[in-house]
């Protein structure tokens, strides 16, 4: 956090120096590390077993804040006789289909629900879970999770042995501080220490928090990783709390407002999922199977009206389904790798590409090139000639052989962009807060704004466009924004009030006032009211220091302004607050209403007293104690009746490529990551002697993601100028590198160079009984982007296996050779790389 | 300066002397009269730092049409003007001389870039969208109807504004293009 988010880690610093215990939990030492009370090195790739022996530390001590877990989870409800979990199967989850390698999670639901819903029509069980396990889970049921029974059987002491409480008992037995040692790396005695703080630090009086990036999420198991704290938090009462939480720091300007407002396949603004052409063919199927009814993922087709409004105007009436027909459909995984092996499959022939340089950031380059090779027409925008833009000139492929310019068809535009500074609009932090940034001046040249270069091409396209009834859709859309400025920029102001909502009166001032009639329109529906009043609430810049420590009035958070999600678990189930210490939001007796420093998270005059009458919908249908508001039984959950694809519960499992046995499971590995079994994407075999060594990735403080933000600035290029890898004095000394020197870093996907850096800051780890070594590269150099410096392309070493549930690769824990001195050049690199793959 | 003489002025020697380093002792008749970047800047916007999810304040200051100065916003909350290397380093960032500021055209088969006006582009690419888009539609696939188009598709988000990431996802939409990507995914 210190070295990628140093201005956010000052409150860390803070925090420690009025008490707070800090832990740091890394494969590599970093300035973070230096600062924290307590470092512990723990092996890539090993997180579920450290978190998973935490999780059984409180269950087997009974230490966990009981009164919360009993009233805000899922403990006490009772699953299905038909499940079998990991202990049973050896690994595997019920359900489980060996040729297609997915789930279906029929018999992971809770007891009564399988007989009861209709056969096949719960949408993650169409065609036995297959659609489901293609598209990626949790997306398709929105905001609110998949829908699980809002009222199954439950058994509140906890004893009954199919109680969600139970199963978890069972499923974490074997994830013991042995255990940890073995395989993370982390000693009985440092885990007992962190054992002791989290579980010190929480409960009525104390809250612990942990904060994440991508070293939990690029994992062929990331969204289990994060699964795991999640349920570790419920367990000891830290969701919805001040000082609690699970904080994922991420790594771009607004990489939270694109997911909100999404540039992603599988869903619509607001985690409104993408319609299926085969669930979603109406718009009632699309209601009924797009997650729960109750809770406030229950005014859905509020949401989705309003949405539709906003996109297609008047023409999208009551009659004709609000033109829901207007939305194409997915019939499966459409992502980011899928789309580059279409590139190189020719189905994909044109592409924009937007301030991101796939060329460089994404894993397996080669397969990246080798796609934009093949494309009939590329636009590319960004402040720099990227590698992304230069690739048919001067890319890797060229020297090796494997490309030659002349033979490369692809038509090339660069189109410059405008600078953060030369336009206004908001950009999403990490922590849902939208800040508006007023323009200083003009973009020099020919550079523009995304807005203007995308509301422009649009007006073209309208201008192409035919009768046809192909052509409908572009023709009703809505697309008249004023137009300012001597480029003719459209207003991002008008832009931004349509995303947060208008109604017959103006702009609305919050997403309860949307209505499922069409009378009112709005973009994206958690952001509805950051243009309350019509006054831009993105852009209030009451100073901190003139307010509270929430600053409710610098910029505007979504949901409603809230600062902590889920606050209606800040106190217990009465309305108290848990303790004086920590009271945040409370029920106000006296004036019926919820109260406190935040905006409550929980309608404001719902008592804690309430209980939903019978066949109650949306938020209705909650208890005045159900805090989890998104979710159809208000509950955190513990264990995932739905909405995984692979499993209810994480489970340890080797990262795909590693030098290490899984010693829990026969199953080695995630047995339901996604692979591109082709030659364009070839994997280490397992455990091989070939690639010994553990090898990670990360960022550092001086540079940003794939460097054409950073290498063209000579502040920047200065005081980082090389590519360089990280070796302790143990492995330097065994493979005979020097620091300063060269070193080759081999995969079955390439080699690289780098220079030795030998440090004590990475430590061999002691893993069944052997040393296993980890090595650690920084992935921010390429040959191009006007960069000051160069260096080869780390994510070319990486493999292209994914997390099924959200299809991020791998990048985090991988298996590599190293050598001393420079790679190969030209075709002898590619007679390497070969060697390596075939022994 | 009560100690007098040039040789006694000159900041080496009072700092040799044990004044402290950092406050009067390192100041000179030339420090003296230099002004601060941003008191005399034409305007001055509140910005937001556009490298990592911090959101740090930032305030860009404007002389002569040109960035001439970017600090960090005391005001704000998040970082109370503070900036990291990356953030204090951002004035470059927008008027570095790499910076690409005009169009540029490589065509099928080329060796170099070609220069290419910007309106001339813009009918290109509509041209070129609208006739992919036209040969790769799909109406039904497997029976079903998905009124879209596989041929079209789109990376990046993350850097840019909710605004912009909103008129892409809608017009893409339109357009029946559903490969629409962004860093969120890697
Ligand atoms: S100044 Fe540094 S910490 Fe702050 S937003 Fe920018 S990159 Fe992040």
């Amino acid at each position: 956090m210190a070295e990628c988010h140093p201005v956010g880690f000052q409150w860390v610093v803070e925090a420690k120096a009025r008490g707070a215990k800090v832990f740091h939990i890394d494969p590599r030492f970093t300035r973070t590390s230096a600062l924290c009370d307590r470092y512990l090195n723990i092996r890539a790739g090993s997180d579920i077993v450290l978190l998973g022996a935490l999780i059984n530390h409180v269950l087997s001590n009974e230490l966990d804040f009981r009164e919360y877990v009993l009233a805000y989870t899922n403990a006490p409800m009772i699953v299905s006789e038909e499940y079998r979990g990991t202990e049973d199967l050896d690994g595997l989850f019920s359900g489980f289909d060996p040729e297609t390698r997915t789930y279906d999670p029929a018999t992971w639901s809770y007891e009564g629900v399988t007989e009861e819903a209709a056969a096949g029509e719960r949408s993650e069980q169409l065609d036995h879970g297959r659609e489901h396990a293609d598209m990626g889970g949790p997306d398709q049921y929105g905001a609110g999770g998949a829908a699980a029974h809002p009222k199954p059987k439950t058994d509140p002491t906890l004893r009954h042995p199919r109680c969600v409480y139970q199963i978890l008992r069972r499923h974490f037995a074997r994830y013991t501080p042995d255990l940890v040692a073995e395989l993370c790396g982390i000693s009985p005695e440092d885990f007992a220490e962190l054992a002791e703080a989290i579980t010190a630090h929480s409960g009525r009086e104390r809250t612990t928090m942990w904060v994440y990036s991508v070293g939990w999420t690029q994992h062929t198991v990331g969204a289990q990783y994060i699964r795991a704290a999640a349920i570790l938090q419920l367990l000891l009462g830290n969701m919805g709390r001040p000082g609690g939480g699970i904080l994922a720091l991420r790594g771009h300007a607004s990489i939270q407002g694109s997911t909100d407002i999404p540039t992603l396949f599988n869903i619509l603004p607001g985690y409104l999922p993408m319609p299926h052409a085969h669930q979603h063919e109406t718009f009632d199927d699309y209601l009924a199977r797009a997650g729960g009814d109750t809770g406030f993922w229950g005014r859905k087709r509020s949401y989705m009206v309003s949405l539709l409004k906003a996109w297609w105007g008047d023409a999208a009436t009551e009659d004709n389904d609000f033109r829901f027909d207007h939305l194409p459909r997915l019939t499966g995984d459409h992502s980011h790798y899928s789309t580059v092996m279409g590139q190189i499959d020719g189905t994909v022939k044109g592409y924009f590409v937007v301030g991101e340089n796939p060329a460089v950031g994404s894993a397996g380059g080669r397969a990246q090139r080798l796609g934009l090779a093949n494309l009939e027409w590329l636009v590319v925008r960004d402040l720099t000639l990227v590698e992304t833009a230069t690739f048919w000139k001067d890319g890797p492929e060229l020297e090796t052989g494997e490309m030659r310019t002349e033979d490369i068809g692809t038509e090339v535009f660069f189109v410059p962009a405008a600078s953060h500074v030369e336009k206004d609009g908001t950009f999403t932090n990490t922590q849902r807060l939208l800040q508006w940034r007023e323009k200083a001046l003009d973009p020099p040249g020919d550079c523009r704004s995304d807005l203007w270069f995308y509301y422009h091409l649009g007006k073209l396209l309208k201008e192409r466009a035919s009768s046809d009834e192909r052509d409908r859709p572009l023709r009703e859309l809505t697309w008249d924004y004023p137009e300012e400025g001597v480029h003719g920029d459209p207003s991002a102001s008008a832009v931004l009030r349509e995303i947060g909502g208008v109604g017959p009166d103006g702009a609305l001032s919050g997403y309860t006032e949307l209505k499922p009639d069409g009378s009112t329109r709005c973009g994206c529906w958690i952001y509805c009211g950051v243009y309350a009043d019509e006054v831009n609430q993105a852009a209030r810049r009451r100073p901190g220091r003139e307010q509270s420590p929430e600053a409710p009035e610098w910029g505007w958070a979504w949901p409603a302004n809230r600062r902590i999600l889920y606050n209606r678990a800040s106190a217990d189930p009465d309305g108290r607050p848990w303790s004086e210490r920590k009271a945040y939001i409370y029920w106000d007796e006296k004036k019926g209403e919820w109260t406190g420093p935040d905006v409550p998270d929980f309608e404001k005059t719902k008592p804690p007293g309430y209980r939903p009458p019978e066949g109650a919908l949306a938020e209705a249908a909650l208890s005045g104690t159900d805090p989890f508001i998104m979710q159809a039984d208000g509950k955190g959950w513990l264990y995932a009746p739905a909405g995984l694809v692979d499993g209810p519960l994480p489970a340890h499992y080797e990262p795909f490529e590693s030098p290490v046995r899984n010693p829990l499971y026969a199953q080695q590995d995630n047995p339901a990551r996604r692979l591109y079994p082709r030659p364009e994407s070839p994997y280490n075999p397992e455990r091989s002697p070939r690639f010994p060594y553990v090898l990670t990735t990360y960022r550092l403080t001086e540079h940003h993601t794939a460097g054409a933000m950073s290498r063209p600035l000579a502040y920047l290029a200065e005081l980082q100028p090389e590519l360089f890898c990280e070796v302790s004095p143990a492995l330097a000394a065994e493979l005979g590198l020097a620091n300063g020197d060269w070193a080759t870093i081999v995969t079955s996907r390439t080699a690289i160079e780098a220079r030795v850096l030998v440090t004590e800051r990475v430590r061999p780890l002691r893993i069944q009984g052997r040393i296993v070594h980890q090595i650690g590269l920084p992935y921010h150099w390429g040959w191009g982007s006007g960069g000051l410096v160069t260096g080869d392309i780390v994510n070319d070493l990486m493999p292209l296996a994914l997390d099924p549930n959200v299809h991020i690769q791998e990048s985090k824990a991988t298996t590599c050779d190293v050598r001393p001195g420079r790679r190969p050049r030209g075709a002898d690199l590619l007679r390497l790389v070969e060697e390596y793959r075939h022994g | 300066m009560a100690d007098g003489g040039l040789f006694a002025r000159w900041p080496v020697i009072r700092q040799l002397r044990g004044q402290d380093g950092r406050g009067q002792a390192a100041r000179s008749a030339r420090t003296d009269a230099l002004r601060p970047r941003v008191e005399e800047a034409d305007s001055v916007a509140r910005s937001v730092c556009p490298y990592c999810a911090v959101g740090c304040g930032q305030l860009v200051y404007v002389k002569d049409g040109k960035v001439s100065q970017i600090e960090g916003d005391p005001d704000s909350p998040i970082s109370r003007g503070r900036l990291c290397p990356k953030g204090s380093a951002s004035k470059q960032l927008v008027t570095h001389a790499g910076r690409q500021t005009t169009v540029l055209y490589r065509r099928p088969y080329g060796t170099e870039w070609e220069p290419l006006d910007l309106g001339t582009a813009m009918e290109m690419i509509a041209d070129r969208v609208t006739r992919t888009r036209r040969d790769t539609w799909q109406q039904e696939h497997e029976g079903k109807v998905v009124r879209r188009t596989l041929g079209i598709a789109g990376l990046g988000g993350a850097t840019l504004d909710n605004e912009e990431n909103y008129l892409m996802k809608k017009l893409y939409t339109a357009l029946g293009a559903i490969q629409v990507e962004n860093q969120a995914r890697i």
